[in-house]
């Protein structure tokens, strides 16, 4: 760990980004305003799944304003890559605008471009399009049975691949033996990502050079640079800059490479004029990546002291009409590796089977994998404590890993061994702030009046910090996932940091700031953090899987190292003093014994430029580039409690307290990791109560607006208790272990067990998600009748 | 989000604007606060050629009193209902329908005279207008008819409104002393529109014998309908919780109730009851009873 002087690590410093946003002033990819600018609009499929006839765009190509109109046939391009593969996977071409077929609603089947939005709109409209429909199947597991309809000819039963985990004959010998089996099915429903501001592009093509440049909602830049460039558009990714500037939200979405863009860049190549496209918001409910959707069984096995023997499972995960760029990762390595949880789970077999159907491509959702994974465990758990007659805390606590806090990871049976873990005093601490037993006393108390209290907890692990390149390149990952930091030192002493992350909302301008001047001893004013542009930093991997301040911040941290020991280098020589003599400490070299003897910061920088005098034979300047390569996942953990109360007459379900004690590891800015909690457990309140993504039987997406997909609102959400216990990680130098998507893992089991044990007067053991008011009133109504 | 083109007219008088709209006929459509109207044209759902803004014509906001009656000119917004004093002296339950109306900046553009005349099967102020027995003031060529409530909801989002007409303003009755009323709906969790609103109003006499009833229900069906059977089932009665919970189950009667993904027609009818109970029940308590 960093042994430094921590002045700015750990406050709760304003974030530095906030006044540009709050007054208007971000620079979103829609305020990129270029001279001869054009806009696109997208033909897009009504259909499920069909057959494309003809395609006559004469009509659209006269309209006033209207300039091109391409289709699949004209826009000869690569097929969208998919970017991990596993054993035996079968992967489906999916070409950037429909050739011959389209398989679900909203894909893409022409562009239009245009002088004006307003034009484009018009031609995109005016294309006609001969359709004959197929039938379609939107259901993973409908998917699989006999007689439905295929996908892709290549692809029978419209599996794209069966993959497993663990251990089959040792979980088999395990519920052999086993003195209670809970079993319990259950749906993890699929979602809609909706960040605020919805996916855009500009891409724009100079003749003269070959130079393309695409300004683009991304969370990750070089790595829409690489696919697009290597593998779509067959240009050497020297000839391609991708910026990806203020960004409002990605919760996932924004990784992936998608057909907009490379649609719009090919487009801007053959007109020879940049070309504008911002997704309307129906269109994000369209074509955006979904997330979840699985249909699982799950069964457990336990002894006769109530513990864990056993645990196995069979996922059908549904991933869409084609692979968007990580779907195949996400129900299997970031889902199966989760599934021992903080429990002590001896034997594990689990089994996913990837499933194709007439629906939008699913991929990560802020979680990915591991809320599906957390909610089928808390939810099973919860279920067996009912049948086990156990309180569920008790049940959870007799079954938690042992505390493992020296460096000495626990190896779970599938595949992960944690970094650290103190399993049970965030469950003891969220039981206290969320007054436990006085809320079961109320609970009991209020049945006999009516009145239908919940209370559910939820004790979740999450892997963080993808990942070990070698273990990622082992599991079928097509890129390394380190992480790139690079800092320059100005010649004054100001600091400008780049970084391979991307902030769409993780207030990286604060934290990394606030870590680097800790480091260098100087002003936060002094350090500036520059990211999301391929021209300015070093190839990065980007931010996902809450890996920004444990692999990018290490990168950094790593930088700041060398940077260091060359300043001391330069500074023992001006002072005339041995370097092992030298103390840094507030922005100064001096040396030990005689403190008056010293170099600051700032002279030890010029100097580096100025070289006047420096160590023979050494260079002059003083920057340093870091590629950061984790040595394994960390493993935040945590406890949440939700109470709900349940109005039995109408099934409404109001969330009344909800706790959260999460072990993030060492906490630089505990303002942001709030934040990121509160956002976390909304997004995960939405999906056990109200968030939906649904087909119809045949691939018609019915919640395709704001009006009929209910995403959280702050009415709907108490004010939350948030606390933490502090673990640090062994395997980074800042101790960090991630708090993006904690909150979304933990917070969906919680409400849902919450719920769930507020209807067992009725003898209700389990609703699939969302809850909404209808099937809580259905379930009760059948318990009185 | 990008409308087809149209063209956009600001008439200052409802004279001027009837002239637009009997020029234009069926290619127009009048502007109010654009709530309902311009969502549809954005996903093209509406394509007029011609907006008629009715933002700039005099006359047509305000709320007044006259004859035990409140007047509210049909550009009156929503907001300025909700807070409007003489409203909440003389029909407060007006202000509680507009409170909870979308959120506030829909309840800043959203006015009465829009809602009312866009017919939303799922939109809030059509049950109040058809428990409290409004009537709805419409001028046309020819000048000026009042149609009463009972005969304005046709169809979904249909009204008796004409072609060349333009609803210009809303007569609510205030009821005598003894009268209390409620509104109480079950929002839809994405826009907040009800799945099921029931308004309920009573007159209490002396005895605390209901002399008068009026309630309706919305969201449930295709329109917004008077529950008949509830208002007969309350009048002549003393409202006890057992004469109240009877009067209820008659709540879903003639509504066309429509399946959807907030649920089933079985559902939805039970929920029109357990609102109606809700409305009456605090109606009541509101009448002095
Ligand atoms: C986010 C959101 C949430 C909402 N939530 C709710 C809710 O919870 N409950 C609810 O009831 N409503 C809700 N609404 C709808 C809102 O109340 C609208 O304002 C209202 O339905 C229409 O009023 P308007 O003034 O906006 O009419 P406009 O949209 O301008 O017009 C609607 C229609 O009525 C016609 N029209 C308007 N004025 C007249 C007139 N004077 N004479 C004849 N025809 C006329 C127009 O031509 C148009 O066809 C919501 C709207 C939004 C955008």
């Amino acid at each position: 760990m960093a042994v430094t002087e921590e002045r700015l690590f750990g406050k709760a410093i304003k974030r530095r980004e906030d006044p540009r946003f709050i007054t208007g002033r971000g620079q979103y990819v829609d305020d990129v305003k270029l001279p001869g600018m054009t806009y696109a609009a997208f033909v897009r499929s009504p259909h499920p799944h069909a057959r494309i006839k003809k395609v006559d765009a004469a009509a659209a190509k006269k309209l006033p304003g209207v300039l091109a109109v391409y289709t699949g046939v004209e826009m000869q391009v690569g097929g969208l890559p998919c970017g991990w593969m596993l054993p035996d996977i079968r992967v489906p071409v999916r070409p950037v605008l429909a050739q011959g077929k389209v398989r679900y609603v909203g894909e893409p089947v022409a562009i239009v471009v245009a002088e004006t939005p307003f034009a484009a709109k018009d031609g995109a409209e005016a294309v006609r399009v001969q359709y004959e429909a197929l039938p379609g199947v939107a259901d993973g597991k409908k998917a699989h049975a006999p007689g439905a309809p295929q996908l892709f000819d290549e692809i029978a039963t419209n599996q794209c691949f069966h993959w497993t985990i663990g251990d089959k004959a040792a979980a088999d010998a395990a519920f052999a033996s086993a003195a209670t089996v809970v079993s319990q099915p259950l749906v993890n429903q699929r979602l809609i990502p909706n960040a605020i501001e919805p996916r855009a592009c500009v891409a724009s093509f100079a003749p003269a050079t070959g130079d393309l440049t695409l300004w683009v909602t991304s969370q990750n830049p070089h790595v829409h640079r690489l696919l697009m460039a290597a593998f779509v558009l067959a240009i050497p990714e020297t000839k391609m800059r991708v910026i990806s500037p203020d960004v409002g939200g990605g919760f996932g979405s924004k990784i992936f490479v998608y057909n907009e863009e490379v649609a719009v860049s090919w487009a801007a190549k053959t007109l020879g004029r940049p070309v504008k496209w911002t997704a309307e918001r129906r269109e994000s409910f369209l074509n955006d990546a979904h997330g979840r959707d699985h249909v699982t069984e799950a069964e457990m096995a336990f002894d006769r002291e109530g513990k864990i023997t056993g645990l196995r499972v069979k996922t059908h995960a549904n991933l869409g009409a084609y692979l968007s760029t990580f779907a195949p990762l996400i129900p299997s390595y970031l889902y199966g590796p989760l599934l021992s949880g903080v429990y002590k789970i001896p034997a594990i077999f689990c089994e996913v089977w990837g499933m194709l159907t007439n629906t939008a491509p699913v991929d990560a959702y802020r979680g990915a994998g591991r809320p599906e994974a957390t909610y089928l465990l808390e939810r099973i758990v919860d279920r067996a404590a009912r049948q086990l007659r156990l309180d569920p805390a008790e049940l959870r606590r007799r079954n938690f890993i042992p505390p493992f806090t020296d460096g000495t990871p626990y190896q779970t049976p599938v595949a992960f061994a944690y970094d650290s873990g103190d399993y049970e005093p965030a469950l003891r601490r969220a039981l206290e702030l969320a007054g436990y037993e006085q809320a079961r006393r109320e609970q009991a108390a209020g049945r006999q009046k009516g009145r239908h209290l919940g209370i559910g907890l939820s004790t979740y692990i999450e892997a963080c910090g993808p990942a070990p390149s070698a273990v990622a390149g082992s599991l079928g990952a097509g890129a390394g996932l380190w992480e790139s930091g690079q800092v320059r030192v100005h010649p004054a002493g100001s600091v400008t940091v780049y970084t391979g992350s991307h902030s769409h909302g993780q207030g990286h301008e604060t934290t990394f700031a606030q870590v680097v001047a800790d480091q260098l001893g100087i002003p936060m004013e002094q350090v500036e953090i520059v990211h999301g542009d391929t021209a300015q930093i070093p190839f990065g991997m980007g931010t996902y899987g809450s890996r920004s301040a444990c692999v990018g911040g290490s990168a950094i941290v790593r930088c700041l190292d060398k940077i260091k020991e060359k300043g001391r280098r330069i500074a023992a020589h001006l002072l005339e003093a041995s370097e092992q003599d030298l103390d840094f400490k507030d922005g100064a070299w001096s040396v030990r014994g005689s403190p008056d003897r010293k170099k600051a910061w700032g002279e030890v920088a010029l100097m580096a430029y100025l070289a006047h005098n420096i160590p023979q034979g050494m260079e002059p300047g003083l920057e340093a580039t870091s590629f950061y390569d984790p040595v394994n996942f960390t493993f935040p953990f945590g406890a949440h409690v939700a109470i709900v109360e349940v109005d039995v007459e109408t099934g409404a379900v109001k969330l009344l307290k909800y706790v959260a004690v999460d072990d993030v590891g060492r906490v630089i800015n505990p303002m942001i990791v709030d934040g990121m909690v509160h956002g976390g457990i909304a997004q995960g309140v939405g999906q056990a109560l109200w968030e939906h993504g649904v087909y119809a039987d045949d691939g018609q997406l019915l919640s395709a607006t704001m009006l009929d997909y209910a995403m959280p609102k702050a009415d709907g959400l108490p004010s939350y208790t948030t606390d933490r216990t502090v673990t640090p990680s062994p395997i980074n130098p800042l101790g960090v272990k991630g708090a993006g998507e904690t909150g979304t893992i933990a917070s969906t089991p919680a409400v849902a067990n919450a719920v769930i044990d507020a209807l067992a007067p009725f003898g209700v053991v389990h609703l699939d998600l969302p809850l909404t008011p209808q099937k809580i009133w259905k379930a009760v109504a059948a318990a009185k009748r | 989000m990008y409308p087809a083109a149209f063209e956009y007219h600001a008439p200052t008088s409802v004279k001027d604007a009837l002239r637009l709209l009997g020029k234009l006929k069926d290619d127009a459509k009048l502007l109010a606060g654009g709530h309902s109207l311009i969502p549809m044209m954005k996903l093209r759902l509406a394509q007029p050629g011609h907006l008629i803004d009715l933002k700039k014509v005099k006359g047509l906001s305000g709320i007044k009193e006259e004859k035990g009656a409140l007047v509210i000119g049909a550009m009156t917004t929503h907001w300025e209902i909700e807070a409007s004093k003489t409203v909440k002296a003389k029909v407060p339950v007006l202000a509680e329908v507009a409170g909870i109306i979308g959120d506030p900046a829909v309840r800043n553009k959203g006015t009465l005279g829009g809602s009312v005349a866009h017919a939303d099967p799922a939109a809030d102020w059509p049950a109040a207008m058809l428990a409290l027995g409004a009537e709805m003031v419409c001028e046309g060529p020819k000048g000026k008819r009042t149609v009463k409530v009972d005969d304005w909801f046709v169809g979904l989002m249909t009204t008796a409104v004409k072609g060349n007409e333009i609803l210009t303003a809303v007569r609510v009755p205030a009821w005598p002393a003894g009268s209390g009323a409620a509104y109480m709906k079950f929002p839809h969790p994405a826009s907040r529109f009800a799945v099921v609103g029931v308004c309920a109003a009573v007159t209490l006499d002396k005895q605390g014998v209901c002399t008068r009833a009026g309630v309706a229900v919305t969201g449930a069906g295709t329109k917004a309908v008077r529950a008949k059977g509830v208002e007969a089932a309350l009048t002549g009665k003393t409202l006890d919780a057992a004469a109240i919970e009877a009067a209820a189950q008659k709540a879903a009667q003639g509504v066309d109730v429509q399946a959807d993904l907030q649920g089933s027609v079985e559902y939805k009818a039970h929920l029109c009851r357990v609102f109606a109970k809700r409305a009456i029940t605090e109606a009541v308590k509101r009448a002095g009873g």
